[in-house]
């Protein structure tokens, strides 16, 4: 090195040029070279090596899984889980109104996070309704639970413990308290759209882990469905079956649900929903980490600091009652009949929102622009029942029909069609 | 000038700075003849770092960094003196960097606050500024050659620069955390610390965890670092250098923000820098923390090697 470096310091050696020196200088950018592509090679290879080693179970049937899934009795866990959402649609709180029906969590988000607190738990579940997130989970026993968002620098919980339900935002510094989850569910649940108020009681019933989607899916199944155990995986650093859940039916927008359940302990690690017009899951939630032992106790305590500003549950709850009344009257009126025509997976429900149709009352109503941009988010369609609007998205399609009907379901967009055409 | 001339311990007069570096390469030729040491790669560090820390422009910067804090710190008391919440208390309360609105109730929040303030622009441009200026500005005030004329190797020398840099990350980031840390304590209450998790450690414990908060805010810089080092052997001109280096930080900066290229977000050395923020939850999650130290380790071996390839091989005629 020494004697090299002090020949290229003179200067004159290197105006002779020649071509070993030369050479051996191009050798030198070989390093970074060399060590850019090592480290990409690893970046590359490193989960598709991590992902390929599928373990090797004992066979077992798909009911026999179904059963130990029953059985299984998790009570305590703690984790990290990813929850990926591609609905297909742009992330616009505001779309609420005209959509609420076909996309009840977005919809539902526009309504929720207007009212007070910033750290009222329904709005900010439904965040979870596009994007990515981490998320981390915490249960010991029914009475115990704990759900944080990860956001940048920032942090989201919802804690359950025991009588009492508390939410606390770090980034706006606000908490949230409400005395039992019972009557924290009634409260927020009324400032909802009827027809989904159910699924959206606060914390537990509203699906963020793993188990939560699965159990919703295996309750839609029935027998429309084919299930089947296909292979194995390894998820979060755990052995697990892979349960595959397909609609027999035709013209559902569900192409396949995948369970990943833990071989040991029964408990779904990984829920991946895929459409049946193919390409990326629309959701996709899996623990990357998981600890079947019991969390610290002072995991679910919580003291809300001083200088936070606490909400209680029941100022809350007049806060959303003023939003019902804001609330554009054809969203709150979609909720008030639904009717579901069909069964399974291919279930459409039928709302009569009484009003026309925002594209029939556009001319006396809607700008022209606001019009054109109606237009753009669906697609003109025909039928027996007179014409309508579909509104798509990767999962959920919306016929809006010229008379006021709507027409919901995860079908496709001819099934939609059909089915307003036998309503008639 | 002949060798022996620019050897001699502290010899010479004119800039004060050519005089250290004499001494620097004195104590390595002393030793240039025996098989090499460790004090002789030790004696080019210091040399380095003296170098770098008596210039004008580098007590600027960290002056420059010390004040950020004081200027939140005074804004923030300012703001909530008629009792007021920051941020206007609006649902969506919390715009503008992270934890500002916990600095009320603790001031040893201001510290976060501080380097999630300075991370993105302040020490990202006073590295690049260090790094930058590295070889290139020894090139342009002709005092390379002269420091090449020891026989302490070039490999030798780019290191000691490196590491006279990666001191300065250090002491960047330090001028920010001790000055908030003051400020803080100055300005708002001190104790127990809600982490963003919700739950309350105690000051003792908020404080290892700025510690190593900082400690993880530096190391941040190390990727960048090494990039300003490469940039400065590819030219002859400081202030190029500089440039240059700190426009590839805003470049990268907002690459990163747009949504359309999330693809190659996580090759990128600015993405996981505010990851420094989950050392504040409870538990630590470390996932993003270590996704940013090993990119900034890639980011160092592969544009520390390519400095080496190209300083190690340049005509060096200044």
């Amino acid at each position: 090195m020494a004697p090299n470096d002090s020949a290229q310091i003179t200067g004159g050696n290197d105006e002779a040029g020649d071509l070993p020196a030369d050479r051996r200088r191009a050798a030198r950018y070989v390093v970074p070279v060399a060590v850019a592509g090592v480290a990409a090679a690893t970046i590359g290879l490193v989960p598709a090596l991590a992902a390929s080693g599928d373990p090797d179970l004992p066979k077992i049937t798909a009911a026999q899984l179904i059963e130990k899934m029953a059985a299984s009795d998790t009570e305590r866990l703690s984790g990290t889980v990813k929850i990926t959402t591609d609905l297909g649609i742009p992330s616009l709180g505001g779309l609420g109104g005209s959509a609420a029906g076909a996309l009840a969590p977005k919809g539902g988000a526009g309504d929720g996070t207007d009212g007070g607190s910033a750290a009222e738990p329904t709005g900010r579940l439904m965040e979870l309704a596009s994007g990515e997130h981490t998320l981390r989970v915490a249960t010991d026993g029914p009475d115990k639970q704990r759900l944080s968002i990860l956001d940048s620098a920032a942090e989201y919980s919802l804690i359950h413990n025991g009588g009492e339900v508390w939410a606390y935002d770090s980034a706006s510094n606000e908490a949230y308290h409400a005395e039992a989850p019972a009557d924290a569910a009634k409260g927020t649940g009324k400032g909802k759209n009827g027809a989904h108020g159910k699924d959206q009681a606060v914390p537990r019933s509203l699906p963020a882990t793993p188990q939560d989607f699965a159990r919703e899916a295996l309750k839609a199944s029935g027998d429309t469905t084919s299930v089947t155990v296909d292979g194995t995986a390894r998820i979060a650093g755990r052995d697990a079956y892979q349960l595959v859940i397909k609609p027999k039916q035709a013209g559902s927008t569900v192409g396949s649900v995948k369970v990943a359940v833990d071989s040991k302990t029964g408990t779904p690690l990984k829920f991946t929903l895929l459409p049946s017009s193919g390409g990326k899951a629309v959701v996709d939630v899996g623990f990357t980490k998981v600890d079947f032992s019991r969390p610290a106790a002072s995991t679910f305590d919580f003291t809300p600091p001083k200088g936070t500003k606490v909400t209680e549950a029941d100022e809350s709850k007049a806060a959303g009652k003023d939003q019902i009344h804001k609330a554009p009257k054809g969203a709150k009126e979609l909720g008030s009949e639904p009717n579901v025509i069909g069964e399974g997976w291919t279930a459409v429900v039928r709302l009569d929102t009484g009003a026309k149709a925002p594209t029939a009352a556009a001319s006396k109503d809607m700008p022209a622009e606001a019009q054109q941009f109606m237009d753009a988010l669906g697609d003109k369609v025909e039928g027996k029942f007179g014409s309508g609007t579909v509104f798509k998205t990767r999962l959920v399609n919306a016929l809006m029909t010229d008379d006021g009907k709507v027409f919901v379901g995860a079908v496709t967009k001819d099934a939609l069609v059909k089915a307003a055409n036998e309503a008639k | 000038m002949s060798r022996a001339e620019v050897l001699e311990p502290g010899g010479g007069g004119g800039d004060p700075a050519d005089g250290r570096r004499g001494a620097g390469a004195g104590a390595g030729a002393g030793a240039g003849t025996r098989p090499v040491s460790p004090l002789w790669t030790f004696g080019l560090f210091r040399s380095e770092l003296t170098t770098t820390f008596r210039r004008w422009r580098t007590l600027a910067l960290l002056g420059v960094l010390a004040a950020v804090p004081v200027l939140i710190g005074i804004a923030i008391k300012i703001e909530t003196s008629d009792g007021g919440s920051v941020g206007g208390g609006g649902p969506e309360g919390g715009g503008g960097p992270a934890f500002l609105t916990q600095i009320t109730n603790n001031g040893l929040f201001l510290v976060f606050a501080a380097l999630a303030a300075t991370l993105p622009v302040f020490l990202p441009m006073a590295v690049g500024v260090i790094a930058g200026d590295a070889v290139a500005g020894e090139a342009n005030g002709g005092t390379l050659r002269y420091l090449l004329v020891a026989p302490a190797g070039r490999t030798r020398l780019l290191l000691a620069k490196y590491a006279a840099t990666l001191v300065f990350c250090l002491a960047a980031t330090l001028a920010v955390a001790v000055s908030a840390l003051i400020v803080g304590a100055l300005l708002f209450p001190l104790g127990d610390v809600t982490t963003i998790s919700g739950t309350t450690i105690s000051f003792g414990d908020g404080l290892v965890r700025a510690v190593l908060i900082a400690l993880v805010v530096a190391a941040s810089l190390i990727g960048l670092a090494a990039l300003g080092l490469f940039v400065s052997t590819l030219t002859n001109s400081g202030i190029a250098a500089m440039a240059t280096t700190v426009g590839l930080v805003i470049t990268v900066q907002i690459l990163d923000t747009i949504p359309q290229l999330h693809g190659i977000h996580p090759y990128l050395f600015p993405h996981y820098w505010l990851s420094f923020a989950d050392l504040l939850r409870e538990p630590f999650y470390w996932d993003d923390v270590l996704r940013n130290l090993g990119l900034q380790g890639v980011y160092a071996a592969v544009f520390g090697s390519a400095a080496w390839a190209r300083f190690t091989a340049k005509d060096i005629s200044a």
